[in-house]
């Protein structure tokens, strides 16, 4: 299978992006590590003109932390984070979730930023983002916004990025003392795109759990918020009951697709699994 | 004559009686692959080599009523397009029937197909280009108007037969086979227990790391055809290439360098295939077409999708008096040519059951075409269905007398000291060891301490499960297997040995590599009847111009056939050489010998000549020797299997599972294969067949499933959605050996490479189902993905 | 903006092997297909092209990534080392000898990516045990070992690395 013809451009600021994106309208594909897209290219299932390689932008690739922020780069890989000391201190959850994406080759070359974009609904990332209520920079020719995660995944593979815009980076809230983060996947084989997971995110002070944020992958077009299940939380201490009331409400909050190998109901049946196995660990 | 004697080699309790067989020497020819220095027919270069591409059917079921191929013709690079028609005029179409299966129909073939589309991924044209990239932007401008027919993708809608695929063969029935022992009935009605299941196991396929690879070379000034082809059988082809595309055989030559990976699914032919060689012949230049991994998801063959209902009838003491089998199986359109698809449910039939001592036996079996891929022979086919029917309900008819399955399984074995012996589907043992394997597997896994273990933790709601299969496997098949039926298809093989003028031993043999260590094997067997050192033998296979003619590498049948012609030629070779010896140093031949590359005295083991020089004379100074001395360092051997059908092995796996209960995935912790295959020539290769083997079977108990919807579109046919087994959740795999040479030949080896496959898939089944036990819980699905788990326990 | 006539060709420096290697790329041609065809290196394979299975794994800029996800236009810049020039150099030797005695390849189609990933590990993980060696390994697709005999051949390398060091300690 090989890729049909495009142009490739390798601009060295975010300006010149602007330009080519506006020139070549949908056209124009950016490309950062590439382990999705040029997947996609090689399938013959996307046939850009033009692709527009920002890894030489300057500026996104940096992990930086000020005083109660984490900012993460679009440029930064996966393997980055995977071994950042920082990330493992101050965004757990994060870390927690890096070694699930794919494989260490993937890992090397493949971005945040990319898979914030891409936006699959099984993907580690956007979960994580949902989870931590981090909020994405997205650039473009008129300037600066900013998004939050949980209005910037609208469905699958699909994002609040318009047209000749770029996402730059991604902002997190460090969490205060006294908050636990858990990461469960369940997939077929290690690297595989998860059948379903949770990014758990609380505060777990004094045996109960607080500000809880559970948000699922896996298990719709975009992350899903279990808001329900949050509220059904809130203030409950730690223990068995508590598990078997989250998992109850859990279908308040979720509707799974099903996928090739597994039916909604198995995919609601794993979301409690792993929902309970979650919980455990932020009461560890 | 098939020689009856046994090893030793030279005299018998020296150092030299065995050589270097049963060491585990590595392989000389994986060196190369180590560096990437190999060579697989995509990486050769040719000057004007042209590139085919296929336009396939997206439709499984279609007639094709308007093709325009005049915009791609004119794309760059574009050398030329063609649809089956034009293709039809160089390549006769085949029907894929052998005579020995009565009743056997299956419709014409065409290398590309003519006017119908029978399974999405059928290919009805062909765009030539200068490079593969020019070739597939040209397919993008293929246009085709199809008028969508009903598909059939459900058997047992296939074998009822309302919508008929083919109608001018009357109903959807490839074949079938219906088999009744006379004591039957009776034995049935004499029953204290009866115990049935239905079983259903999916449709799975090989996934070669190297896709299908062809590069045909005609030469039209010669009219010769050479093609550099990824397959097990180069003799096979070359004949079919001859017939097919009405070129003399002796000048088709099919060349196999570096192959990677076949597991059978190279060993057929395939229209794509074909249809490369005839566009090749058709441009007058070399062309190569090499699946990509989509395209081989879509026509590589596919395998193994059976339902089966097995019954068993025991005594409340628990032995088997019947097993009752009544089994379905889907095909693709077409019976595959040449080995037909009617043999793996054919094997079913032969093979359940297989090592207990019951007479009385019933099986009906069907094999009906549908609208999906083709199917047709892929490592240890038919013995994993077989395997997992009989040793599934094997293990229900001991759970529902209350005994072990172990025990149940030793009262039933047929006995070490009963060979031979005659199974009631009428297949011939010629000397198993099923007691020994059995005794030794438990002793190897240490089986009581796993129960006692098993119960410990089933108290703190842990889960494991013990399952085993016991197994026969055929290898070594005579030519009752494909021959008799009228199939071209060669059950002898034959060796070439030299000795080259430096002492070194050259050696070819029909037999081929695709990673097993055929060449290894041979290499150490000539070594060891010559009497030179391993680094003094050269092996080289894959070349019908350059070896003699041979069967290649399926069945399991390298190391026993191919191995015993490269003994025969070794000893002849070895005689031949101290022929010349003699008469160098005019002695007596019966005083000398040949041990680590020199002539000796036999008695004192002094050296007397070194192989060099025997060469140097033979060659260089035969005006020294005799005058009527002639020198004959070639020889060729031929070695034809003919007492048994086929020489069976026999050996018993056991699976170690986890069964998480709230998720329904299940952890490998351990597996074991205790196997007899006669004659160890390298056990380290032995092994790591077994094991390659074992996993592939796990791929099918629990991962792999070729997924169509009810239009007969393959839904996942992709390495992301498509599940091989990867190192994540393999487990470790203990194997211990008993060896029980055949009497059908001097080396005694039997055939190793399908064990592996034969078992797995039936240990780890049951070992899902003893875990799962004490929720009366069962799985009868392969393979048991988490959903079928949990469906099993209720939970969804 | 497409045309077939467009010629979209970028002028390309790779340090290949060592040696640095200019040419005019095709920007949708990926990293092995430029290795393969253009360069003759055919010791790494594509056995998916869609970054599932790992035989077409090399080193860019000393880290493995899948040649099948990556334009060669984007190696422009930087350092690649496919499986012969790390044989030649050398480096390979232990892993390969121990890959060869323990019979940890049989076909040899998706030997080169996994010896790749296996010098990786000795590289980066000295320590790992036969879980983290699965683990390291687990994007590399095998069909003809089951693994278990690449797993051992990995774990006598380190094993013997581990030993070297020791005996370095105490001399």
């Amino acid at each position: 299978m090989k890729a049909p013809a495009f142009a490739y451009a390798k601009p060295a600021s975010l300006a010149e992006v602007f330009t080519l994106l506006q020139q070549h309208g949908e056209g124009a594909k950016l490309l950062a590590g590439g382990q999705s897209l040029i997947a996609t290219l090689n399938l013959r299932l996307s046939a850009p003109d033009i692709l527009v390689d920002i890894t030489g932008l300057p500026g996104l690739s940096a992990i930086s932390f000020s005083k109660d922020t984490a900012r993460i780069g679009a440029l930064v890989t996966h393997r980055e984070l995977e071994h950042s000391y920082e990330i493992a201190q101050h965004l757990p959850l994060l870390a927690q979730a890096v070694p699930h994406v794919a494989h260490i080759a993937i890992r090397n070359v493949g971005t945040f930023g990319g898979s914030i974009a891409m936006a699959d609904p099984a993907a580690e990332y956007p979960a994580v983002c949902v989870a931590l209520d981090a909020q994405f920079v997205i650039a473009g020719a008129k300037g600066e916004r900013r998004v939050a995660a949980r209005e910037f995944f609208k469905g699958m593979y699909e994002t609040a990025l318009q047209p000749g815009e770029v996402l730059i980076a991604g902002e997190f809230k460090i969490a205060a003392k006294g908050y636990r983060s858990a990461f469960v996947e369940l997939a077929r084989r290690h690297g595989d795109y998860a059948i379903v997971g949770l990014a758990a995110h609380a505060n777990t002070v004094d045996g109960r759990y607080a500000d809880v944020r559970l948000a699922f992958l896996g298990a719709g077009g975009e992350p899903v918020l279990a808001r329900a299940t949050a509220a059904a939380l809130e203030g409950k201490a730690f223990g068995p009951d508590t598990i078997a009331l989250a998992q109850a409400t859990l279908a308040r909050d979720l509707d799974p697709p099903a996928d090739l190998y597994s039916s909604s109901a198995t995919k609601l049946h794993l979301a409690r699994v792993i929902t309970g196995r979650a919980l455990a660990a932020l009461a560890q | 004559m098939n020689a009856r004697a046994e090893l030793p080699l030279h005299a018998p309790g020296t150092t030299t009686d065995r050589g270097y067989i049963g060491k585990s020497e590595p392989r000389a020819n994986a060196k190369r692959l180590l560096q990437g220095r190999g060579t697989y027919v995509d990486d050769m270069r040719f000057p004007r080599l042209a590139h085919a591409v296929f336009f396939r059917s997206p439709h499984a079921h279609a007639k094709l009523t308007r093709l325009d191929l005049s915009k791609a013709a004119t794309q760059p690079g574009v050398i030329a397009v063609f649809d089956g028609r034009a293709v039809a005029e160089y390549c006769t179409p085949w029907v894929a029937v052998l005579g020995h299966l009565k009743g056997i129909k299956s419709p014409p073939q065409h290398a590309i197909a003519i006017e119908r589309a029978c399974w999405q991924g059928e290919a009805v044209a062909v765009v030539v280009a200068e490079t593969r990239v020019q070739a597939e932007d040209a397919l993008a401008l293929v246009e085709a108007d199809w008028e969508e027919l009903p598909v059939v993708t459900d058997m047992e809608a296939s074998l009822a037969g309302k919508v008929l695929i083919h109608p001018e063969l009357g109903d959807n029935i490839c074949f079938k086979r219906e088999l009744v022992t006379e004591g039957f009935d009776e034995a049935w009605k004499k029953a204290d227990v009866i115990v049935e299941q239905t079983y259903e196991m999916g449709r799975h396929t090989g996934v070669t790391m190297e896709g299908r690879s062809i590069l045909a070379d005609y030469n039209a000034a010669e009219h010769s055809l050479t093609v550099y082809h990824s397959t097990q059988a180069p003799h096979m082809m070359q004949d079919i290439f001859s017939r097919h595309l009405n070129i003399p055989e002796s000048s088709v030559r099919v060349i196999c360098k570096d192959v990677g990976g076949s597991f059978g699914i190279k060993v057929h032919v395939y229209p794509d295939e074909m249809a490369t060689a005839a566009l090749s012949v058709m441009l007058r230049r070399p062309v190569k077409f090499v699946a990509d991994r989509l395209e081989s998801f879509l026509t590589d063959i596919h395998a193994r999708e059976h339902k089966a209902t097995i019954r068993l009838a025991c005594t409340r003491e628990g032995e088997i008096l019947a097993f009752d089998l009544e089994d379905l199986t889907a095909i693709g359109p077409y019976s595959v040519y040449p080995r037909t698809s009617g043999i793996e449910g054919n094997q079913v039939v032969n093979l359940t059951g297989g090592p207990y001592r019951h007479k009385q036996y019933r099986a009906k079996m069907h094999v009906v075409f549908t609208n999906k891929n083709v199917t047709c022979q892929y490592r240890a086919v038919g013995h994993p269905i077989a395997v997992a029917l009989t040793e599934a309900i094997v293990d229900l008819a001991a759970q529902k007398i209350g005994m072990d399955p172990a025990e149940f399984r030793r009262r039933n074995i047929i006995p070490d000291d009963a060979y031979p012996y005659t199974a009631p589907s009428g297949i011939k043992f010629e000397k198993l060891s099923h007691q020994q394997t059995l005794d030794k597997l438990l002793k190897l896994m240490d089986y009581d301490k796993l129960r006692t273990e098993q119960a410990e933790l089933r108290k703190k709601g842990i889960h494991r499960g013990i399952g085993l299969a016991t197994m026969i496997e055929v290898t070594n098949p005579s030519p009752a297997f494909y021959g008799v039926g009228g199939a071209r298809i060669s059950a002898q093989d034959g060796a070439t040995l030299r000795m080259d003028p430096t002492g070194i031993v050259y050696v070819t043999c029909s037999v081929t590599e695709q990673g097993q260590g055929s060449e290894g094997i041979f290499g150490q067997i000539a070594a060891s009847v010559v009497g030179v050192t391993m680094d003094k033998v050269r092996v080289a296979t894959g070349d019908t111009g350059t070896m003699p003619y041979g069967g290649g590498t399926w069945a399991s049948r390298g190391a026993g056939i191919g191995g015993e012609a490269v003994l025969q030629a070794g000893k002849a070779l070895r005689s031949n050489i101290l022929d010349v010896a003699a008469a160098i140093l005019n002695e007596d031949k019966a005083q000398l010998d040949i041990v680590n590359n020199e002539v000796t005295d036999k008695l004192t083991g002094a050296s007397k000549l070194t192989l060099a020089e025997v060469g140097r004379v033979a060659y260089f100074r035969p005006d020294t020797l005799p005058m009527k001395f002639q020198s004959e360092l070639t020889v060729t051997r031929h070695y034809t299997p003919r007492e048994y059908g086929f020489v069976f092995t026999n050996g018993i796996q056991a699976s170690l599972v986890e069964v998480d209960t709230d998720t329904g995935f299940v952890k490998l912790l351990k597996h074991w294969c205790v196997e007899d295959c006669g004659t160890i020539i390298n056990p380290m290769l032995v092994d790591e067949q077994i094991r390659g083997g074992v996993v592939q079977g796990i791929g099918a108990a629990l991962f792999e499933h070729c997924l169509y919807d009810d239009n007969g579109q393959l839904l996942n046919g992709n390495m992301a959605d498509y599940l091989v087994p990867m190192s994540g959740e393999m487990p470790d795999i203990i194997i211990g050996h008993v060896e029980t040479p055949t009497k059908t030949s001097e080396l005694g080896a039997k055939g190793a490479g399908e064990a592996g496959t034969a078992g797995a898939p039936g240990a780890v089944m049951n070992a899902i189902n003893d875990a799962l036990a004490p929720f009366k819980a069962y799985v009868s699905n392969q393979p048991a993905t988490p959903e079928r788990v949990l469906r099993a326990l209720g939970k969804v | 903006m497409t045309g077939t006539n467009m010629n979209h060709d970028i002028e390309t420096t790779i340090t290949l092997n060592g040696k640095p290697v200019t040419r005019r790329i095709a920007p949708r041609t990926h990293l092995v297909d430029f290795l393969r065809d253009e360069m003759g290196l055919t010791g790494s394979h594509t056995g998916c092209e869609h970054g599932v299975c790992g035989a077409c794994t090399v080193r860019m800029d000393g880290k493995i990534v899948r040649g099948c996800l990556t334009l060669a236009v984007q190696a422009n810049g930087r350092r690649v080392d496919t499986i012969e020039g790390l044989s030649d150099s050398g480096e390979l030797a232990a892993i390969q000898k121990a890959f060869h005695e323990r019979n940890a390849l049989q076909c040899g189609f998706c030997t080169p990516g996994m010896l790749m990933a296996a010098q990786d590990l000795l590289l980066h993980k000295p320590d790992a045990n036969r879980e983290e060696i699965r683990e390291h390994i687990s994007g590399n697709y095998c069909r003809c070992t089951g693994y278990q005999a690449i797993v051992d051949a990995i774990e006598i390398v380190l094993t013997q690395n581990r030993s070297g060091k020791k005996s370095q300690v105490t001399a």
